[in-house]
């Protein structure tokens, strides 16, 4: 159990280890080739993916991506037409649903109706013929790590949406897996609570040690909850990486937009200096300074810059090399916490700026129509080639 | 509700009255004021007139009212009705449990079909109602008689010399009530099981159940209230009934239904068929007061 005095020691553990990174460790997950076809069109095309032990692994993709379809695989419920799952040195490629150490956490949760708390966490162990004594204890054990502590005898209707979540959570981890698989954990709960849980299964995964694996649409939930994300799109894997890498280096114009928001603009590599390209944009007046990424002079190529990345101003901004452009507040959007404009620049492209509201004030940096200069370094712009 | 369609509220209340009353009037009018009618027979005596029994309120006689428990008393002194009572419930068991053995697998499957399917399955499952009922059970006979279908073919095939004795006997009362009542088994299993969520199938499944465990520990406990509808539903009519004992069973598959016909009709005893039907009454309520007993705790466990 955690000792509240002592912050989670997650973080420190996080950094320091990179398991993915080392060539000498042996990936727990190893997914091999894998695919499914529904009716001649492919769900997963030739999926390959190796996840480590204890990792909080997070695949990330829209609707139709083939996510779902990989986790079903995953647990057993959709047989592969190809490829080789291997789970702690086992395949587990043919084996039923019911003999692969693993547990899943259903979307809908999935709870039993027609029996209590109870016996919904204990179903499992039940299954697995443990002794009456042992279940008990082992049931009594999770409830007070999901804090459901007394609500044992509950049915499943007499829970709150967050108490359910719980319940199926302490359902699949009783067992012990080997890999916890979680469908859209936190997608049917409010923010707040949303927020608070995602914290808290990231303790429990800690206290646990147990490799979780999970599936989701929402960006901001596989940022703040794992440790590596896949971003799947089409039946593939578009990208792999810590979310840093993937938010500050995505490899295309899909990841770099799909996660987060981010202003693109086309055109052509007209100047090359040691370090930097300048672009020639289809859509503004001027050029724009960027890491020069190995591109060479006529290449056409794709440049994002974050909103967050980029500074606004009244007056004309001092210091190059900048990229700096007039235009209008367009649009504002007041968060509390950070204040989005949409500007249009003097081509008429309007592109989005987000700014921290760090004084507390009534008055804002500008206002609608204000007239404002956008700017930010040339080394904030990603150089995307597809 | 006040949109401009809604109505008044005093013309609204009068008028989900109306809604509400209109059955139970109806119930009033032809189930409660029939059988209480019944009733009063059921405690007079037997005589050659019209009608064919003697008034309870009688002013000429010893007492104002006369009141006979006779009837009741000769339920139990011959055990011709004791018997037509326990073959009637031993063999609308027996073909409950046919039905439901049949139509488990049968609506579990419709369940499962696509989507698509699912309707034109459930049309075929009734698609014998747009027969007349006599009929089917007249066809029955050429099926299953000494020169029917059925003998016809085993002996065309030389599996058997003799025709098998099938009509009037008790399996053809059983054949008769499952293929007539399967659909009321299928319909309410059906509804209950197509409501289930395949992920609780996948999660028990995931949890370590093996496909028949899963079905013992969630399929099943969770289809119960269809089992219970459509085991009523079978059993409560398949007691009383009349036509296919009468045309398909033997002269030993004696229910009550045949015996209050012949009470009735052939000895014209009123007042006995009377209490006869009373009783019948009586054990028909009890199985539905179980079944109240059951849909009450399950409406309790769901609030």
């Amino acid at each position: 159990m955690s000792d509240s005095a002592k912050p989670p020691q997650r973080d420190a553990a996080r950094a320091n280890s990179r398991p993915w990174d080392d060539p000498g460790q042996k990936p727990f997950v190893q997914i091999t080739g894998l695919t499914k076809r529904f009716a001649d069109t492919p769900a997963v095309n030739d999926v390959s993916l190796d996840v480590y032990k204890g990792e909080l692994f997070a695949i990330l993709g829209g609707s139709g991506s083939g996510k779902t379809t990989l986790l079903r695989m995953l647990a057993g419920f959709e047989q592969p037409d190809a490829g080789r799952i291997v789970i702690d040195g086992v395949d587990m490629t043919l084996i039923p649903p019911y003999a692969r150490p693993l547990n899943m956490m259903f979307q809908s949760y999935a709870l039993f109706p027609h029996m209590t708390v109870g016996q919904n966490v204990a179903y499992g162990l039940r299954k697995e013929g443990l002794p009456r004594a042992d279940i008990r204890q082992r049931v009594n054990e999770i409830l007070a790590l999901v804090k459901l502590e007394g609500l044992g005898n509950r049915k499943p209707e007499q829970l709150s949406g967050g108490q359910k979540q719980r319940v199926a959570l302490a359902r699949a981890l009783v067992k012990r897996p080997k890999v916890l698989l979680l469908d859209e954990p936190l997608a049917a709960l409010d923010k707040k609570l949303r927020e608070y849980t995602q914290f808290e299964l990231m303790n429990i995964q800690d206290q646990l040690g147990i490799t979780f694996l999970v599936v989701t649409h929402d960006q901001e939930e596989a940022m703040t909850l794992a440790t590596r994300i896949a971003v799947m799109e089409a039946g593939k894997f578009v990208q792999i990486g810590t979310p840093t890498e993937i938010y500050e280096f995505p490899r295309n114009r899909f990841v770099a937009d799909f996660f987060g928001t981010i202003n693109l603009f086309a055109g052509s590599v007209a100047a090359l200096s040691v370090d930097t390209l300048r672009l020639r944009a289809t859509d503004l007046n001027g050029e724009i300074s960027a890491p020069a990424s190995g591109c060479t002079t006529g290449d056409n190529v794709w440049i994002g810059v974050r909103p967050e990345k980029i500074a606004l101003a009244k007056t004309a901004p001092e210091g190059a090399p900048r990229n700096v452009f007039k235009g209008v507040v367009w649009d504002l959007g007041y968060y509390g916490n950070l204040t989005v404009y949409r500007v249009k620049l003097e081509n008429g492209r309007i592109i989005q700026v987000s700014a921290q509201n760090r004084v507390r004030s009534s008055e804002r940096v500008a206002e609608w129509y204000d007239e404002v200069y956008v700017s930010w370094d040339a080394h904030n712009s990603v150089v995307l080639r597809e | 509700m006040t949109g401009p369609t809604a109505l008044p509220p005093r013309v609204d209340r009068w008028w989900r009255r109306t809604v509400i009353g209109m059955p139970y009037a109806w119930l009033l009018l032809f189930f409660l004021v029939p059988f209480l009618l019944v009733f009063k027979i059921s405690f007079s005596d037997p005589i050659v007139g019209q009608p064919p029994f003697t008034p309870l309120l009688s002013p000429q006689g010893p007492g104002l009212f006369h009141i006979s428990w006779d009837n009741y008393r000769f339920l139990f002194d011959d055990d011709l009705y004791l018997v037509s009572y326990l073959k009637s419930v031993h063999i609308a068991f027996i073909s409950t449990l046919l039905c439901l053995l049949l139509g488990y697998p049968l609506a579990y499957a419709i369940a499962r079909a696509q989507p698509p399917w699912r309707n034109v399955l459930l049309l075929l499952i009734i698609l014998p109602f747009w027969t007349s009922f006599l009929l089917r059970v007249y066809a029955w006979m050429g099926v299953l008689g000494d020169h029917g279908l059925i003998n016809n073919l085993l002996l065309w095939l030389g599996v058997i010399r003799q025709p098998l004795k099938i009509l009037y006997t008790d399996l053809a009362v059983y054949l008769g009530i499952l293929y007539s009542y399967l659909p009321y088994m299928v319909l309410p299993l059906y509804a209950s099981l197509e409501r289930l969520d395949p992920d609780l199938h996948e999660a028990a499944a995931d949890l370590g159940a093996a496909p028949l465990t899963v079905f013992r520990d969630i399929t099943l406990p969770l289809s119960l209230p269809g089992i219970i509808a459509g085991s009523m539903l079978v059993f409560i009519p398949a007691i009383g009934e009349f036509v296919i004992p009468s045309l398909l069973g033997g002269l030993d598959s004696l229910m009550i239904g045949r015996t209050l016909y012949d009470e009735f009709f052939s000895n014209r005893d009123w007042p006995l068929s009377a209490a006869v039907a009373t009783v019948l009454l009586l054990i028909l309520v009890l199985p539905i007061m179980v079944f109240q007993h059951f849909q009450a705790r399950d409406q309790a466990g769901v609030q």
